[in-house]
Protein backbone atom coordinates (compact mmCIF):
# COMPACT_ATOMS: atom_id res chain seq x y z
CA UNK A 1 0.00 0.00 0.00
CA UNK A 2 1.39 3.21 -0.93
CA UNK A 3 2.14 6.29 1.50
CA UNK A 4 -0.79 9.13 0.60
CA UNK A 5 -0.39 12.10 2.82
CA UNK A 6 -3.28 13.89 4.02
CA UNK A 7 -2.08 17.29 3.05
CA UNK A 8 -1.73 17.25 -0.10
CA UNK A 9 -3.27 17.06 -3.63
CA UNK A 10 -3.09 15.11 -6.65
CA UNK A 11 -3.57 14.59 -10.33
CA UNK A 12 -5.16 11.64 -12.00
CA UNK A 13 -1.55 11.13 -13.70
CA UNK A 14 0.30 10.88 -10.08
CA UNK A 15 1.61 14.13 -9.55
CA UNK A 16 1.81 15.73 -6.16
CA UNK A 17 0.91 19.41 -5.38
CA UNK A 18 0.97 21.59 -2.37
CA UNK A 19 0.26 25.33 -2.32
CA UNK A 20 2.09 27.82 0.12
CA UNK A 21 0.89 31.50 -0.53
CA UNK A 22 0.13 30.64 -4.53
CA UNK A 23 3.44 28.94 -4.97
CA UNK A 24 2.51 25.24 -5.99
CA UNK A 25 5.52 22.77 -5.33
CA UNK A 26 5.23 19.58 -7.56
CA UNK A 27 6.28 16.03 -7.38
CA UNK A 28 5.92 12.35 -7.96
CA UNK A 29 3.91 10.26 -5.88
CA UNK A 30 4.80 7.19 -4.22
CA UNK A 31 2.46 4.54 -5.98
CA UNK A 32 4.03 6.09 -9.19
CA UNK A 33 7.62 5.89 -8.02
CA UNK A 34 7.00 2.38 -7.34
CA UNK A 35 5.33 1.45 -10.37
CA UNK A 36 7.62 3.11 -12.20
CA UNK A 37 10.76 1.32 -10.37
CA UNK A 38 14.35 2.45 -9.98
CA UNK A 39 14.77 6.02 -11.50
CA UNK A 40 17.72 6.28 -12.95
CA UNK A 41 17.56 9.81 -15.04
CA UNK A 42 15.51 13.30 -14.42
CA UNK A 43 15.08 15.89 -16.82
CA UNK A 44 13.73 19.04 -15.28
CA UNK A 45 12.76 22.71 -16.79
CA UNK A 46 14.66 26.07 -16.16
CA UNK A 47 13.37 28.81 -14.06
CA UNK A 48 11.38 31.26 -15.49
CA UNK A 49 9.89 28.42 -17.78
CA UNK A 50 6.27 28.36 -18.65
CA UNK A 51 4.28 24.96 -17.59
CA UNK A 52 0.73 24.30 -19.11
CA UNK A 53 -1.87 22.26 -16.70
CA UNK A 54 -2.35 18.85 -18.21
CA UNK A 55 1.25 18.92 -20.22
CA UNK A 56 4.22 17.85 -19.72
CA UNK A 57 7.03 19.26 -17.72
CA UNK A 58 9.46 16.96 -16.94
CA UNK A 59 10.29 13.47 -17.20
CA UNK A 60 11.91 10.38 -15.42
CA UNK A 61 13.63 7.58 -16.83
CA UNK A 62 13.67 4.20 -14.96
CA UNK A 63 16.14 1.33 -16.01
CA UNK A 64 13.18 -0.06 -18.71
CA UNK A 65 11.13 3.63 -19.31
CA UNK A 66 10.74 6.91 -19.95
CA UNK A 67 7.44 8.67 -18.57
CA UNK A 68 6.35 11.92 -18.75
CA UNK A 69 5.50 14.17 -15.61
CA UNK A 70 2.87 16.78 -16.02
CA UNK A 71 1.82 19.92 -14.47
CA UNK A 72 -1.30 20.40 -12.37
CA UNK A 73 -0.93 24.34 -13.09
CA UNK A 74 -0.57 26.86 -15.57
CA UNK A 75 2.08 29.35 -14.60
CA UNK A 76 5.78 29.96 -14.18
CA UNK A 77 8.72 28.17 -12.96
CA UNK A 78 10.12 30.19 -9.91
CA UNK A 79 12.70 27.50 -8.52
CA UNK A 80 14.13 23.90 -9.77
CA UNK A 81 15.10 20.86 -7.58
CA UNK A 82 18.71 20.37 -9.25
CA UNK A 83 19.49 17.99 -6.71
CA UNK A 84 17.23 15.12 -8.56
CA UNK A 85 19.80 15.83 -11.31
CA UNK A 86 22.38 13.70 -9.63
CA UNK A 87 20.22 11.91 -7.37
CA UNK A 88 17.38 11.21 -8.99
CA UNK A 89 16.93 7.60 -6.86
CA UNK A 90 16.25 10.29 -4.17
CA UNK A 91 12.37 10.21 -5.78
CA UNK A 92 12.21 6.54 -4.85
CA UNK A 93 13.38 6.82 -1.77
CA UNK A 94 11.33 10.26 -0.30
CA UNK A 95 9.14 11.09 -2.85
CA UNK A 96 7.33 13.55 -1.38
CA UNK A 97 10.30 15.24 -0.01
CA UNK A 98 12.22 14.80 -3.98
CA UNK A 99 10.01 17.80 -5.24
CA UNK A 100 10.48 18.72 -9.09
CA UNK A 101 9.65 22.10 -9.47
CA UNK A 102 7.99 25.37 -7.47
CA UNK A 103 5.32 27.06 -9.76
CA UNK A 104 4.20 30.68 -9.21
CA UNK A 105 2.23 33.31 -11.25
CA UNK A 106 -0.26 30.11 -11.64
CA UNK A 107 -3.25 31.24 -13.79
CA UNK A 108 -5.05 28.11 -14.13
CA UNK A 109 -5.08 24.63 -11.55
CA UNK A 110 -6.37 21.78 -13.11
CA UNK A 111 -8.45 19.15 -11.65
CA UNK A 112 -7.18 17.89 -8.21
CA UNK A 113 -8.25 14.80 -5.80
CA UNK A 114 -8.08 14.99 -2.20
CA UNK A 115 -6.07 12.26 -0.36
CA UNK A 116 -8.64 9.84 -0.45
CA UNK A 117 -10.23 10.41 -3.88
CA UNK A 118 -6.54 10.01 -5.10
CA UNK A 119 -6.50 6.65 -2.67
CA UNK A 120 -9.85 5.30 -4.93
CA UNK A 121 -7.99 6.16 -8.10
CA UNK A 122 -4.91 4.30 -7.23
CA UNK A 123 -7.07 1.19 -6.14
CA UNK A 124 -8.66 1.45 -9.10
CA UNK A 125 -5.35 1.37 -11.23
CA UNK A 126 -3.49 -1.26 -8.59
CA UNK B 1 -3.38 -16.23 -24.04
CA UNK B 2 -0.02 -16.44 -22.44
CA UNK B 3 1.00 -19.78 -20.92
CA UNK B 4 2.85 -20.15 -17.55
CA UNK B 5 5.93 -21.70 -16.75
CA UNK B 6 6.11 -24.24 -13.98
CA UNK B 7 6.92 -21.66 -11.65
CA UNK B 8 4.82 -18.66 -11.97
CA UNK B 9 3.23 -19.48 -8.52
CA UNK B 10 6.51 -19.09 -7.07
CA UNK B 11 6.95 -16.12 -9.22
CA UNK B 12 3.72 -14.24 -7.88
CA UNK B 13 4.96 -15.27 -3.77
CA UNK B 14 8.29 -13.50 -4.56
CA UNK B 15 5.80 -10.87 -5.25
CA UNK B 16 7.31 -11.05 -9.08
CA UNK B 17 5.87 -8.16 -11.38
CA UNK B 18 4.33 -10.21 -13.92
CA UNK B 19 4.17 -8.87 -17.64
CA UNK B 20 3.77 -11.19 -21.01
CA UNK B 21 6.37 -11.57 -22.60
CA UNK B 22 7.32 -14.17 -25.60
CA UNK B 23 4.03 -15.43 -24.91
CA UNK B 24 4.65 -16.38 -21.33
CA UNK B 25 4.06 -14.88 -18.16
CA UNK B 26 7.50 -13.87 -16.61
CA UNK B 27 8.19 -11.73 -13.67
CA UNK B 28 9.78 -8.27 -15.12
CA UNK B 29 10.94 -8.18 -11.53
CA UNK B 30 10.70 -8.45 -7.93
CA UNK B 31 10.20 -6.39 -4.87
CA UNK B 32 14.09 -5.81 -4.70
CA UNK B 33 13.78 -3.74 -8.23
CA UNK B 34 16.33 -3.92 -10.96
CA UNK B 35 19.10 -2.50 -9.97
CA UNK B 36 19.65 -4.82 -7.22
CA UNK B 37 18.99 -7.90 -8.76
CA UNK B 38 21.47 -6.49 -11.47
CA UNK B 39 24.21 -6.09 -8.76
CA UNK B 40 23.59 -9.65 -6.82
CA UNK B 41 24.81 -11.03 -10.06
CA UNK B 42 27.74 -9.32 -10.57
CA UNK B 43 28.62 -9.09 -6.65
CA UNK B 44 27.04 -11.91 -5.73
CA UNK B 45 24.14 -14.28 -7.13
CA UNK B 46 21.03 -13.96 -8.71
CA UNK B 47 18.37 -16.74 -9.63
CA UNK B 48 16.34 -16.62 -12.90
CA UNK B 49 13.38 -18.81 -14.14
CA UNK B 50 14.32 -18.75 -17.93
CA UNK B 51 11.51 -21.92 -18.74
CA UNK B 52 10.31 -19.89 -21.48
CA UNK B 53 13.70 -20.96 -23.91
CA UNK B 54 12.80 -23.25 -26.27
CA UNK B 55 14.81 -26.55 -26.68
CA UNK B 56 15.33 -28.83 -29.72
CA UNK B 57 16.95 -32.40 -30.51
CA UNK B 58 18.68 -33.54 -33.52
CA UNK B 59 19.83 -37.31 -33.34
CA UNK B 60 20.39 -39.99 -35.94
CA UNK B 61 23.10 -40.35 -38.14
CA UNK B 62 22.04 -37.25 -39.81
CA UNK B 63 22.01 -34.76 -37.13
CA UNK B 64 25.78 -33.59 -37.31
CA UNK B 65 25.46 -32.98 -41.38
CA UNK B 66 21.73 -31.02 -40.39
CA UNK B 67 22.94 -28.45 -38.02
CA UNK B 68 26.08 -28.09 -40.35
CA UNK B 69 24.10 -27.54 -42.80
CA UNK B 70 21.08 -25.21 -40.77
CA UNK B 71 23.70 -23.18 -38.78
CA UNK B 72 26.48 -20.52 -39.07
CA UNK B 73 29.07 -22.19 -37.05
CA UNK B 74 30.78 -25.72 -37.63
CA UNK B 75 30.14 -28.21 -35.37
CA UNK B 76 32.52 -31.08 -36.80
CA UNK B 77 35.20 -32.40 -33.96
CA UNK B 78 33.10 -30.90 -30.93
CA UNK B 79 33.75 -32.78 -27.60
CA UNK B 80 31.17 -34.52 -25.48
CA UNK B 81 29.86 -32.56 -23.44
CA UNK B 82 30.84 -28.67 -25.19
CA UNK B 83 28.54 -25.62 -26.23
CA UNK B 84 28.78 -23.84 -29.07
CA UNK B 85 27.38 -20.94 -30.52
CA UNK B 86 25.65 -20.46 -33.49
CA UNK B 87 22.94 -18.23 -35.93
CA UNK B 88 20.41 -19.67 -38.21
CA UNK B 89 19.89 -17.50 -41.99
CA UNK B 90 17.43 -17.55 -44.18
CA UNK B 91 18.84 -17.98 -47.72
CA UNK B 92 18.89 -14.11 -47.96
CA UNK B 93 21.45 -14.25 -45.38
CA UNK B 94 19.48 -12.69 -42.65
CA UNK B 95 19.19 -13.88 -38.93
CA UNK B 96 16.19 -16.18 -38.30
CA UNK B 97 17.71 -16.88 -34.66
CA UNK B 98 20.43 -17.03 -32.88
CA UNK B 99 21.00 -20.58 -30.33
CA UNK B 100 23.42 -22.67 -28.29
CA UNK B 101 24.20 -26.65 -29.36
CA UNK B 102 25.14 -28.71 -26.61
CA UNK B 103 26.36 -32.45 -28.18
CA UNK B 104 26.23 -35.08 -25.58
CA UNK B 105 26.72 -38.18 -28.49
CA UNK B 106 27.71 -38.18 -32.06
CA UNK B 107 24.21 -38.92 -33.10
CA UNK B 108 22.60 -35.95 -30.11
CA UNK B 109 22.70 -32.63 -30.24
CA UNK B 110 20.87 -30.08 -28.09
CA UNK B 111 19.68 -27.11 -28.93
CA UNK B 112 18.29 -23.73 -27.35
CA UNK B 113 16.75 -21.14 -28.82
CA UNK B 114 14.87 -17.65 -28.11
CA UNK B 115 11.32 -18.47 -26.91
CA UNK B 116 10.49 -15.68 -29.34
CA UNK B 117 11.07 -17.43 -32.28
CA UNK B 118 10.85 -20.99 -31.20
CA UNK B 119 7.78 -21.72 -33.74
CA UNK B 120 9.57 -20.39 -37.08
CA UNK B 121 12.46 -22.18 -35.66
CA UNK B 122 10.83 -25.57 -35.75
CA UNK B 123 8.95 -24.85 -39.16
CA UNK B 124 12.59 -24.03 -40.47
CA UNK B 125 14.67 -26.74 -38.84
CA UNK B 126 11.77 -29.60 -40.02
CA UNK B 127 11.72 -28.11 -43.68
CA UNK B 128 15.32 -28.72 -44.03
CA UNK B 129 16.21 -31.60 -42.48
CA UNK B 130 18.73 -33.73 -44.19
CA UNK B 131 18.12 -37.24 -44.32
CA UNK B 132 18.49 -40.16 -41.56
CA UNK B 133 18.32 -36.89 -38.82
CA UNK B 134 15.58 -37.21 -36.39
CA UNK B 135 13.89 -33.99 -34.72
CA UNK B 136 12.53 -33.44 -31.09
CA UNK B 137 11.09 -30.07 -29.76
CA UNK B 138 11.63 -30.72 -26.12
CA UNK B 139 10.67 -27.26 -25.15
CA UNK B 140 6.90 -28.26 -23.53
CA UNK B 141 9.05 -31.08 -21.71
CA UNK B 142 12.01 -28.68 -20.14
CA UNK B 143 12.29 -26.30 -17.38
CA UNK B 144 15.20 -24.02 -17.06
CA UNK B 145 16.84 -21.91 -14.73
CA UNK B 146 19.82 -20.02 -14.38
CA UNK B 147 21.83 -19.61 -11.37
CA UNK B 148 24.15 -16.49 -12.10
CA UNK B 149 26.96 -14.55 -10.08
CA UNK B 150 30.68 -15.13 -8.78
CA UNK B 151 28.91 -17.21 -5.61
CA UNK B 152 26.90 -19.37 -8.06
CA UNK B 153 29.50 -22.40 -7.42
CA UNK B 154 29.40 -21.55 -3.43
CA UNK B 155 25.82 -22.18 -3.46
CA UNK B 156 25.44 -25.68 -5.94
CA UNK B 157 28.31 -26.81 -3.70
CA UNK B 158 25.74 -27.08 -0.86
CA UNK B 159 23.01 -29.23 -3.45
CA UNK B 160 25.70 -31.80 -5.43
CA UNK B 161 28.77 -33.11 -5.58
CA UNK B 162 31.09 -29.98 -7.28
CA UNK B 163 33.18 -32.64 -8.59
CA UNK B 164 30.76 -33.35 -10.91
CA UNK B 165 29.99 -29.96 -12.55
CA UNK B 166 30.91 -28.92 -15.48
CA UNK B 167 34.53 -27.07 -15.12
CA UNK B 168 35.11 -24.97 -18.34
CA UNK B 169 32.69 -22.10 -19.76
CA UNK B 170 30.88 -23.48 -22.26
CA UNK B 171 30.83 -26.73 -21.38
CA UNK B 172 27.84 -29.36 -19.78
CA UNK B 173 27.13 -32.47 -18.23
CA UNK B 174 24.31 -34.55 -18.78
CA UNK B 175 23.32 -35.57 -15.35
CA UNK B 176 23.99 -33.93 -12.01
CA UNK B 177 22.09 -34.44 -8.80
CA UNK B 178 21.19 -31.12 -7.63
CA UNK B 179 19.16 -30.98 -4.27
CA UNK B 180 18.16 -34.68 -5.13
CA UNK B 181 17.04 -33.73 -8.69
CA UNK B 182 18.03 -35.22 -12.13
CA UNK B 183 19.40 -31.77 -13.39
CA UNK B 184 21.54 -31.24 -16.51
CA UNK B 185 23.98 -28.23 -15.93
CA UNK B 186 25.76 -25.73 -18.18
CA UNK B 187 28.55 -23.44 -17.71
CA UNK B 188 26.77 -20.66 -19.43
CA UNK B 189 24.04 -17.80 -19.19
CA UNK B 190 23.16 -14.59 -20.37
CA UNK B 191 24.68 -12.25 -17.89
CA UNK B 192 28.15 -11.60 -18.49
CA UNK B 193 29.10 -13.18 -15.02
CA UNK B 194 30.10 -16.86 -14.01
CA UNK B 195 27.62 -18.96 -13.77
CA UNK B 196 25.32 -21.84 -14.40
CA UNK B 197 22.22 -23.13 -16.59
CA UNK B 198 19.94 -25.96 -14.87
CA UNK B 199 17.50 -27.70 -17.53
CA UNK B 200 15.17 -30.14 -15.77
CA UNK B 201 11.87 -31.89 -15.72
CA UNK B 202 8.87 -29.34 -15.00
CA UNK B 203 7.33 -31.38 -12.42
CA UNK B 204 10.86 -30.73 -10.87
CA UNK B 205 11.51 -27.09 -11.48
CA UNK B 206 9.82 -25.54 -7.83
CA UNK B 207 11.38 -27.76 -5.84
CA UNK B 208 14.84 -26.80 -7.52
CA UNK B 209 14.09 -23.19 -7.67
CA UNK B 210 12.97 -23.74 -3.55
CA UNK B 211 16.19 -25.59 -2.83
CA UNK B 212 18.62 -23.34 -4.80
CA UNK B 213 16.59 -20.04 -2.79
CA UNK B 214 17.07 -21.35 0.80
CA UNK B 215 21.11 -22.81 -0.57
CA UNK B 216 21.71 -19.13 -1.95
CA UNK B 217 20.17 -17.16 1.54
CA UNK B 218 24.16 -17.09 3.02
CA UNK B 219 25.33 -16.05 -0.12
CA UNK B 220 22.81 -12.79 -1.13
CA UNK B 221 20.99 -15.15 -3.50
CA UNK B 222 17.84 -13.12 -4.56
CA UNK B 223 15.33 -14.26 -7.36
CA UNK B 224 15.97 -12.06 -10.14
CA UNK B 225 13.47 -11.14 -13.07
CA UNK B 226 13.73 -10.03 -17.07
CA UNK B 227 14.75 -6.81 -16.97
CA UNK B 228 18.05 -7.37 -14.65
CA UNK B 229 18.16 -10.23 -17.50
CA UNK B 230 18.68 -7.34 -19.98
CA UNK B 231 20.55 -5.23 -18.68
CA UNK B 232 23.11 -7.75 -17.87
CA UNK B 233 23.54 -9.27 -21.35
CA UNK B 234 23.16 -5.37 -22.70
CA UNK B 235 25.95 -4.65 -19.91
CA UNK B 236 28.02 -7.52 -21.15
CA UNK B 237 27.45 -6.39 -25.03
CA UNK B 238 25.40 -9.79 -25.85
CA UNK B 239 23.39 -9.62 -28.86
CA UNK B 240 19.36 -9.88 -28.55
CA UNK B 241 17.42 -11.51 -31.21
CA UNK B 242 15.12 -8.70 -32.65
CA UNK B 243 17.57 -6.00 -31.65
CA UNK B 244 21.14 -7.00 -32.58
CA UNK B 245 19.94 -9.10 -35.54
CA UNK B 246 16.72 -9.96 -37.63
CA UNK B 247 15.85 -11.33 -40.65
CA UNK B 248 17.60 -8.42 -42.79
CA UNK B 249 20.71 -8.28 -40.71
CA UNK B 250 23.52 -10.87 -41.42
CA UNK B 251 25.63 -12.27 -38.81
CA UNK B 252 28.25 -10.17 -39.87
CA UNK B 253 26.51 -6.93 -40.08
CA UNK B 254 24.99 -8.03 -36.18
CA UNK B 255 29.07 -8.45 -35.17
CA UNK B 256 28.79 -12.34 -34.89
CA UNK B 257 32.02 -13.36 -37.02
CA UNK B 258 32.67 -15.45 -33.83
CA UNK B 259 29.44 -17.49 -34.63
CA UNK B 260 30.21 -18.00 -38.55
CA UNK B 261 32.55 -19.95 -40.55
CA UNK B 262 32.32 -19.08 -43.88
CA UNK B 263 35.03 -21.48 -44.77
CA UNK B 264 32.39 -24.38 -44.43
CA UNK B 265 31.68 -25.32 -47.92
CA UNK B 266 27.86 -24.93 -46.94
CA UNK B 267 25.30 -23.63 -44.78
CA UNK B 268 21.72 -22.06 -45.41
CA UNK B 269 22.66 -18.20 -46.29
CA UNK B 270 26.50 -18.51 -46.74
CA UNK B 271 26.36 -18.01 -50.41
CA UNK B 272 24.34 -14.49 -49.71
CA UNK B 273 26.51 -13.61 -47.09
CA UNK B 274 29.74 -13.96 -49.49
CA UNK B 275 27.94 -11.98 -52.47
CA UNK B 276 26.91 -9.16 -49.95
CA UNK B 277 31.04 -8.66 -49.49
CA UNK B 278 32.32 -6.87 -46.50
CA UNK B 279 29.68 -5.33 -44.11
CA UNK B 280 28.81 -1.63 -44.97
CA UNK B 281 27.28 -1.34 -41.45
CA UNK B 282 28.24 -3.04 -38.20
CA UNK B 283 27.73 -3.01 -34.37
CA UNK B 284 29.46 -0.93 -32.11
CA UNK B 285 28.94 -0.34 -28.49
CA UNK B 286 27.99 3.80 -27.70
CA UNK B 287 28.44 5.20 -23.87
CA UNK B 288 26.80 8.42 -23.07
CA UNK B 289 29.05 11.73 -22.67
CA UNK B 290 26.28 13.92 -22.79
CA UNK B 291 23.06 13.62 -20.41
CA UNK B 292 20.51 11.42 -21.31
CA UNK B 293 19.91 7.54 -21.39
CA UNK B 294 19.94 5.87 -25.07
CA UNK B 295 17.73 3.59 -25.83
CA UNK B 296 16.51 1.51 -28.90
CA UNK B 297 15.90 2.54 -32.12
CA UNK B 298 17.36 6.32 -31.59
CA UNK B 299 18.79 7.76 -34.29
CA UNK B 300 22.61 8.41 -34.58
CA UNK B 301 24.36 11.08 -36.29
CA UNK B 302 28.08 12.28 -37.11
CA UNK B 303 27.72 16.03 -37.55
CA UNK B 304 24.55 15.92 -39.72
CA UNK B 305 24.73 12.69 -41.26
CA UNK B 306 22.86 10.26 -39.92
CA UNK B 307 25.16 6.99 -39.71
CA UNK B 308 22.86 4.52 -38.30
CA UNK B 309 20.63 3.65 -35.32
CA UNK B 310 20.72 2.06 -31.66
CA UNK B 311 19.71 -1.29 -31.48
CA UNK B 312 19.44 -1.58 -27.77
CA UNK B 313 20.05 0.80 -24.77
CA UNK B 314 19.94 1.59 -21.40
CA UNK B 315 21.37 2.83 -18.04
CA UNK B 316 24.18 0.22 -17.01
CA UNK B 317 23.17 -0.01 -13.53
CA UNK B 318 26.99 -1.53 -12.58
CA UNK B 319 28.93 0.71 -14.72
CA UNK B 320 26.36 3.79 -14.05
CA UNK B 321 26.76 5.09 -17.41
CA UNK B 322 23.75 5.34 -20.13
CA UNK B 323 24.97 2.71 -22.86
CA UNK B 324 24.04 1.61 -26.21
CA UNK B 325 24.43 -0.86 -28.99
CA UNK B 326 23.98 0.40 -32.26
CA UNK B 327 24.63 -0.62 -35.87
CA UNK B 328 26.71 1.90 -37.79
CA UNK B 329 28.32 2.75 -41.04
CA UNK B 330 31.30 1.01 -41.27
CA UNK B 331 33.38 4.01 -41.64
CA UNK B 332 31.72 5.49 -38.31
CA UNK B 333 32.80 2.95 -36.12
CA UNK B 334 36.21 3.01 -35.00
CA UNK B 335 36.45 3.18 -31.42
CA UNK B 336 37.14 6.58 -30.04
CA UNK B 337 34.80 8.01 -32.76
CA UNK B 338 32.30 11.27 -31.46
CA UNK B 339 28.87 10.76 -32.72
CA UNK B 340 25.79 11.94 -31.08
CA UNK B 341 22.26 10.43 -30.72
CA UNK B 342 18.52 11.98 -31.03
CA UNK B 343 16.92 11.45 -27.83
CA UNK B 344 13.41 12.41 -28.43
CA UNK B 345 14.40 15.72 -30.05
CA UNK B 346 17.85 16.43 -28.28
CA UNK B 347 21.04 16.00 -29.77
CA UNK B 348 23.35 13.61 -27.06
CA UNK B 349 26.97 13.26 -27.37
CA UNK B 350 28.21 9.15 -27.39
CA UNK B 351 31.38 8.13 -27.83
CA UNK B 352 32.12 4.53 -29.73
CA UNK B 353 33.74 2.13 -26.96
CA UNK B 354 35.13 -1.53 -27.22
CA UNK B 355 32.59 -3.70 -26.06
CA UNK B 356 32.41 -5.79 -23.97
CA UNK B 357 31.24 -2.98 -21.91
CA UNK B 358 31.58 -4.84 -19.01
CA UNK B 359 34.09 -7.83 -18.41
CA UNK B 360 33.72 -10.19 -15.19
CA UNK B 361 37.32 -10.36 -13.27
Amino acid sequence: MSTIPEELSYTTSHEWVSNEDDVYTIGLTDFAQDALGDLVFVNLPQVDDEVVAGEAFADVESVKAVSDVFSPVTGVVVEVNEDLLDAPESINEDPYGAWFVRVGEVTEVGELLDAEAYAAHCEQEA
Amino acid sequence: MERKTPLYDIHVEEGGKIVPFAGYLLPVQYGTGIIAEHEAVRTKVGLFDVSHMGEVQFGGPGALATINHLFTNDYTGMPLGKVRYGVMCNERGGCIDDLIVYKFGDEEYFVVVNASNREKDVAHMRANLLPDTQFEDLSDGIAELALQGPLAKDVLAKLCDVEQLPQRYYTAVRHVEVAGIDCMVSRTGYTGEFGYELYCAPADAAALWRALREAGEEFGLIPCGLGARDTLRLEASMPLYGHEMDEDTTPLEAGLQLGVRMEKPEFIGREAILAAGKPARVRVGLVAKGRGILREHMDVYAGDTLVGHTTSGTFAPHLKQAIAMARIDVSHAGVGTELAVEVRGRRVAAEVVPMPFYRHA
